[in-house]
């Protein structure tokens, strides 16, 4: 079986140390019985009687998106109702039963999936969309709905999704909001603290706090739902979600640009901000080797050879407005700009001309999530750095790596750089030929320092799960950790939400 | 060299039948007729391959003031320059043989005289796929339609065209002047470069009206309704064997 073979690196090293906190109880065939007594035999996957499922079948629930973290659990849950979910996380606190919720399982974290035999809650079946108030644009959705599902309810009533990533067609907005997903629209839209207005959680005892306000100023107390907005499934499960969409823009247009340099990625923003203001939505960065995967692995439709000469990488701006001509007006002053000027800061460029070249540019910069996927094995390190440094970050590993004597085709193949400039987050990416503990060694604590070093994020959207819990010390302070734990223990006395998740065991 | 450019409602947008039942929503987004594209694509990469021997790549297109858009992409694809039959926003579509002899007085006027024309097969809106044809029969040119390889042979003055055809591709060889209607396989067009879109709005383009050709573009036909295809109506998710038994009971299928 090939689950057997594969490298179990990061679940090795921790499944250890949950099995060591003793208070933790494993599932049994009585805790079955239980479940049943409240959920159709649809809501449950499980290897024991009578449901006698192959682990095969549990493989897609206990196995992450990159293929690099293994569950090891026994059953899959999957509720319809926030009352099941209310009943299931009841037994399980009595219980001591440790949990991982789960949504689309695309996180890159490692913490959407068991460390060792926790028991998955999916919150697959939850997805009713529960209203659409098309004046003020508020939704309130399950937690299971899929972020791209609901894009579509929406579109006929011109309002989008202030959220959108790559992942839009498996992740769920539950998990988008236990993430605090960033993704490609936040530098015009904010972050999900500031649109998501309420939320349905059941915490770890099975209570549930309904705090599913649609309203859009509420100062009443402290605000909870801050608090499970990013906390990754640690503090309760997200069963319901209220969250604002802002109109879908009349005109939308994207370009992709071609540096020379990525000295002149920084002066491009500037010039960029400036002239087209309040129409600017995405300002995203790919360099070379980053667009040559997605070319390759038939992501989008690549420029043509004599566009690409010469560029050491790219910029996607992308323009959202209420009136076509006038967006236009500013684009075509925008590229006289670039153009006329003595120093010309781009090569050439590629404008969209129709909403399928606008998706076919997009997916250049989308696909390379899966052409790194398809490429090798991805060690991804989502970093906030100064944007002045991004080259250096990205140039730096790849030296420390050959002084390693680790890049090469059976190690690492390449270090690649591309993410939301406008944002100051990089995603570096190292693509190797397999996961290998030298190259883990190598890496960590390298890169950590690095941005340590910077004043940055070793997180900057991607959160913590499993594989960064070693290192949250690296960008918050002893104090804000210890403050942490106890918030976790004020929500989860008993430790069974998401455990060795965000912090450490 | 001529390719056509018409304006339709871009193929990734959701079409809505107009609630008069008389046509489409068309207050969405417009874009170049796909096949259109491929047809001034196909202009641009003839000159590539031919070099001087393309003397001038004109695009044409006959609709309201807003099909200036059109235009300009194929300006910034490669076109030399552009022609546009102006048409009030307010008037309907005009049909294809309408627009065919739109064309045929257009290209009568060239003094140059024209050699190719290539138009997209039909447009995405009506799926009428008429025009190439009709205007060929005008003009008593020879036509090559539904092409997915052109190759021309300046010398001899002579063009091998494979069409698509069911079952595979047929291989004609045509005499110039010649009507070529484009299918999906010729080509991908290329994306506008920036450099080529601020050249592009120095290229001339030419106004024309109906009068000013001598045309007439009011439509023989009238459309009588237009509706949506019946709503499917969803199915049901059922728990077990038995629960799809008893439904299939219930719908009235027995067993054989």
């Amino acid at each position: 079986m090939l689950s057997l073979l594969r490298p179990r690196l990061v679940s090795a090293r921790l499944a250890p140390r949950l099995s060591r906190v003793a208070c933790y109880s494993s599932l049994t065939e009585n805790d079955l019985a239980h479940f049943a007594k409240f959920l159709p035999p649809t809501s449950i996957i499980s290897t024991f009687p009578p449901y006698s499922s192959s682990a095969d079948e549990l493989l897609p629930f206990n196995d992450d998106w990159m293929g690099r973290f293994h569950g090891m659990s026994s059953t899959v849950l999957r509720p319809k109702t926030t009352q099941q979910v209310s009943q299931i996380l009841k037994w399980c606190n009595e219980r001591r039963i440790p949990v991982v919720p789960q949504g689309g399982n695309t996180g890159l974290v490692g913490g959407s999936v068991p460390i060792k035999d926790e028991l998955i809650i999916s919150l697959s079946n939850m997805n009713n969309i529960r209203s659409f108030d098309p004046i003020s644009g508020v939704l309130v959705a399950d937690a299971g709905c899929i972020l791209q599902s609901l894009t579509d309810h929406i579109a006929p009533h011109d309002h989008i999704m202030p959220v959108d990533l790559g992942a839009k067609g498996s992740c769920q907005i539950g998990g988008n909001v236990a993430t605090n997903a960033g993704g490609l629209r936040l530098l015009r839209y904010g972050s999900l603290h500031g649109t998501v207005l309420g939320l349905e959680v059941v915490l770890a005892d099975g209570t549930v706090l309904d705090q599913l306000t649609t309203l859009r100023k509420d100062n009443t107390g402290y605000d909870l739902k801050q608090l499970f907005i990013g906390s990754e499934g640690t503090l309760g499960i997200i069963t319901a979600v209220s969250i604002l969409t802002p109109p879908a823009p009349e005109a939308s247009n994207n370009l992709i640009l071609a540096l020379p340099s990525f000295s002149n990625v920084l002066p491009l923003y500037q010039i960029v901000k400036r002239q087209l203001s309040e129409i600017l939505s995405a300002f995203e960065y790919i360099d070379r080797t980053a667009y040559n995967l997605a070319v390759k692995h038939g992501q989008g439709r690549a420029l043509s050879d004599d566009e690409v000469e010469g560029a050491e990488c790219f910029v996607l701006v992308e323009t959202s407005g209420g009136h076509r001509e006038h967006d236009e007006e500013k684009l075509s002053h925008l590229l006289e700009s670039l153009f006329e000027s003595d120093t010309s800061l781009i090569n050439t460029g590629v404008l969209s001309q129709s909403p399928a070249q606008f998706s076919s540019i997009w997916a250049l910069r989308e696909g390379v999530t899966e052409a790194v996927s398809k490429e090798g094995k991805a060690y991804k390190y989502d970093i906030s750095v100064p944007l002045a440094s991004f080259k250096d970050v990205v140039d730096g590993v790849r030296e420390h790596l050959r002084s390693k004597g680790l890049l090469h085709d059976k190690a690492v193949k390449h270090v690649i750089g591309y993410g939301h400039v406008g944002d100051g987050n990089l995603h570096l990416n190292v693509v190797a030929d397999a996961y290998l503990p030298e190259i883990q060694d190598a890496l960590e604590p390298y890169v950590y320092e690095v941005v340590s070093s910077l004043r940055g994020s070793i997180s900057a959207e991607h959160g913590i799960g499993a594989a960064k819990t070693h290192a949250l010390s690296y960008s918050k302070s002893v104090v804000a950790i210890e403050l942490m734990r106890k918030i976790k223990t004020v929500f989860d006395p008993h430790g069974i939400m998401n455990p060795g998740k965000v912090l450490e065991l | 060299m001529r390719p056509s450019a018409a304006r339709a409602v871009d193929f990734a947008v959701k079409i809505r039948v107009n609630p008069q039942q008389t046509g489409i929503d068309t207050n969405v987004k417009h874009s170049m007729n796909p096949f259109d594209e491929i047809a001034v694509e196909e202009a641009v990469r003839l000159r590539e391959r031919l070099k001087t021997e393309v003397k001038s790549i004109q695009a044409v297109t006959i609709g309201s003031p807003k099909s200036i858009d059109t235009l300009r992409t194929a300006l910034a694809m490669g076109a030399d320059s552009a022609i546009h039959v102006e048409i009030p926003e307010s008037d309907p579509a005009p049909e294809p043989l309408a627009v065919a002899k739109t064309l045929k007085a257009i290209i009568e006027k060239q003094k140059e005289g024209i050699d190719i024309v290539i138009l997209g097969k039909q447009a995405i809106d009506d799926d009428l796929g008429l025009t190439g044809q009709m205007l060929a029969g005008l003009l008593n040119w020879p036509q090559a339609t539904f092409a997915s390889k052109v190759e021309v042979d300046v010398a001899k003055r002579e063009v091998v065209v494979v069409r698509e055809i069911d079952g595979g591709g047929e291989e004609i060889r045509c005499k110039l002047p010649l009507v070529i209607t484009t299918d999906l396989r010729l080509n991908v067009p290329r994306y506008a470069t920036l450099p080529n879109i601020m050249k592009a709005k120095k290229k001339p383009v030419t106004k024309y009206s109906a009068a000013d050709l001598g045309v007439d573009l009011t439509p023989q036909l009238e459309t009588l309704k237009v509706t949506e295809p019946p709503t499917r109506v969803g199915g049901g998710k059922v728990e077990s064997v038995d629960e799809l038994v008893a439904k299939l009971k219930e719908a009235g299928i027995t067993a054989v």
